[in-house]
């Protein structure tokens, strides 16, 4: 009998030990500790031109373009800049979690193309998707984590969503313009960043720590780095995509 | 030995909390039916496992000659479904699926089973996924009541077909040859065709008025087919359902000759 409780007892100790090992721990990091990874994505060699797009069924896509759009899938600026690399935090924040920000990410339909074309932001953080063109398009991501929605959105009516889990990245498409491709990221912390023109990213207030940092590209993959991060410390970090 | 038995019973106890074991909770109910997945596992791999495959994922042996695929219940998207999209389906979607099959697919009815062995199928399909565990579904749609047809209610949905920029897929008079339409795919990149809204064939999810209302608010999630809840209203719905009919009326004259009918990427 006493065997018995005794592996009783050792067995709930062992059972409430896993439970409270695996509880979330929520992290805010404290402004003076926090440091930040900052950098550029640049693109090697000839930058490739894209193609037009044939928006001619749609006069009201074509009416908002002064020059005839191209594809956008690799977008290298005046200096060798690569546009629109997610950059993240894929190691190192060892389970911590974080709640969304409370103000939403936003999405829209401009001249028939999302704007922005690669969006990043947390999971169960609002999206609000725009429609600023004048004529109906659909908005269908096709994530493989989360769930699948397609919905319908006239001129100027609003649309907000969100995505529960992390997936890297949605493929967001427009049926009826079927040119239109977009991105969406979703995160379960708050740092990650999308270059800009100039290919530039910072991913600011990172709590001191070695962590691994990915680049993904839609055309061009991922590449991955690992860098420390001391207390308050503003290490610079680089990558270079070429096709 | 009771002392032996009492610890095995305890620790065969504990490890069925942690290991897994299925509980005798209900899988799936239909009205008053509950559904047993072990049940409908032998059901699956007798009438199922040839299209949808043995892990549920669509890719049975029959699946390469088959237009549109089997589903792929691992990734819980359907198209014939009464709640919003996004949604997992009711129990009872599934179960209407199973038993009304999937118009101008391989998807056969499958009335010829008896209620509970469907419910039993529901139950086991429902297994192929971890999102019915992780997730429930939303409420149905509303589908209020149909206000009778007019010539007006007509012309409205014409013009809503043409704001909403159905034509673009269904193509100007609805016969599945719109612009997009040779540029269509499902979501798993396999090319669809848009529905010719003049064929006078049955729908996929259902023939009723109310079941087209249900469609255009639910839309067909894993299709190019979406949702207008957002688009639309209710009274804007009915009359765009009231121009589909008046479509399909046109199209059931069989003295048209089928080949206007045949969709684009099929010549």
């Amino acid at each position: 009998m006493r065997t018995v409780i005794r592996c009783l007892c050792s067995s709930v100790a062992f059972i409430v030990l896993t439970i409270v090992s695996s509880l979330p721990v929520v992290s805010v990091p404290l402004p003076d500790s926090a440091g930040s990874v900052a950098g550029t994505v640049k693109f090697a060699g000839v930058a490739p031109k894209g193609t037009r797009i044939d928006m001619s069924f749609d006069p009201n896509c074509v009416k908002a373009h002064a020059t005839p759009a191209t594809t956008q899938e690799i977008v290298v600026g005046a200096g060798g800049g690569l546009q629109n690399v997610i950059v993240y935090v894929s190691d190192g924040l060892n389970g911590k979690t974080f709640d969304p920000p409370p103000q939403p990410a936003v999405l829209e339909q401009k001249g028939c193309v999302y704007q922005p074309r690669v969006i990043a932001l947390q999971a169960n953080q609002k999206l609000d998707v725009k429609n600023d063109d004048a004529t109906s398009h659909n908005i269908h991501p096709m994530p493989v984590n989360n769930r699948e929605w397609n919905k319908t959105q006239p001129p100027g009516v609003p649309i907000e969503e969100s995505f529960a889990r992390e997936e890297v990245a949605i493929p967001v498409k427009c049926n009826i313009h079927p040119w239109m491709r977009g991105y969406i990221a979703v995160f379960k912390h708050p740092y990650f960043a999308v270059t800009d023109k100039d290919g530039n990213f910072d991913l600011k207030n990172l709590p001191a720590g070695t962590y691994t940092i990915t680049a993904w590209h839609e055309k061009l993959g991922t590449q991955t780095q690992k860098i420390t991060v001391g207390t308050g410390e503003t290490p610079k970090l680089n990558f270079v995509f070429k096709q | 030995m009771r002392t032996q038995l009492t610890f095995a019973g305890i620790m065969l106890g504990l490890l069925s909390c942690f290991c897994g074991v299925p509980s005798s909770a209900q899988e799936a109910q239909v009205g008053t039916l509950p559904g047993n997945a072990k049940h409908g596992h032998e059901l699956y791999q007798r009438y199922c496992i040839f299209c949808h495959g043995k892990y549920g994922d669509g890719r049975g042996e029959s699946a390469p000659y088959l237009d549109p695929k089997p589903r792929d219940f691992t990734a819980a998207t359907f198209k014939c479904r009464s709640t919003p999209s996004g949604s997992l389906p009711l129990d009872s979607d599934l179960y209407d699926t199973i038993t009304r099959g999937i118009h101008a697919s391989g998807m056969p009815s499958w009335r010829p089973l008896s209620r509970q062995e469907r419910v039993d199928l529901v139950a086991y399909i429902k297994s192929f996924s971890p999102k019915f565990t992780e997730e429930k579904p939303a409420a149905p749609v509303v589908i209020p009541p149909e206000p009778a047809s007019s010539p007006d209610s007509v012309k409205r949905g014409a013009e809503l077909f043409q704001t909403m920029n159905c034509w673009a897929c269904h193509g100007k008079e609805g016969r599945g040859n719109g612009p997009s339409a040779a540029t269509l795919t499902d979501s798993k990149g396999n090319p669809v065709t848009p529905f010719d809204l003049t064929s006078g064939t049955k729908l996929k999810c259902g023939d009723s008025d109310a079941g087209i209302f249900r469609d255009l608010t639910t839309g067909l999630d894993g299709t190019p087919m979406p949702s207008f809840t957002d688009a639309m209203k209710p009274d804007q719905i009915w009359d765009v359902v009231h121009y589909i009919a008046s479509l399909r009326a046109a199209g059931k004259d069989h003295t048209k000759l089928a080949s206007t009918q045949v969709p684009p990427s099929r010549q």
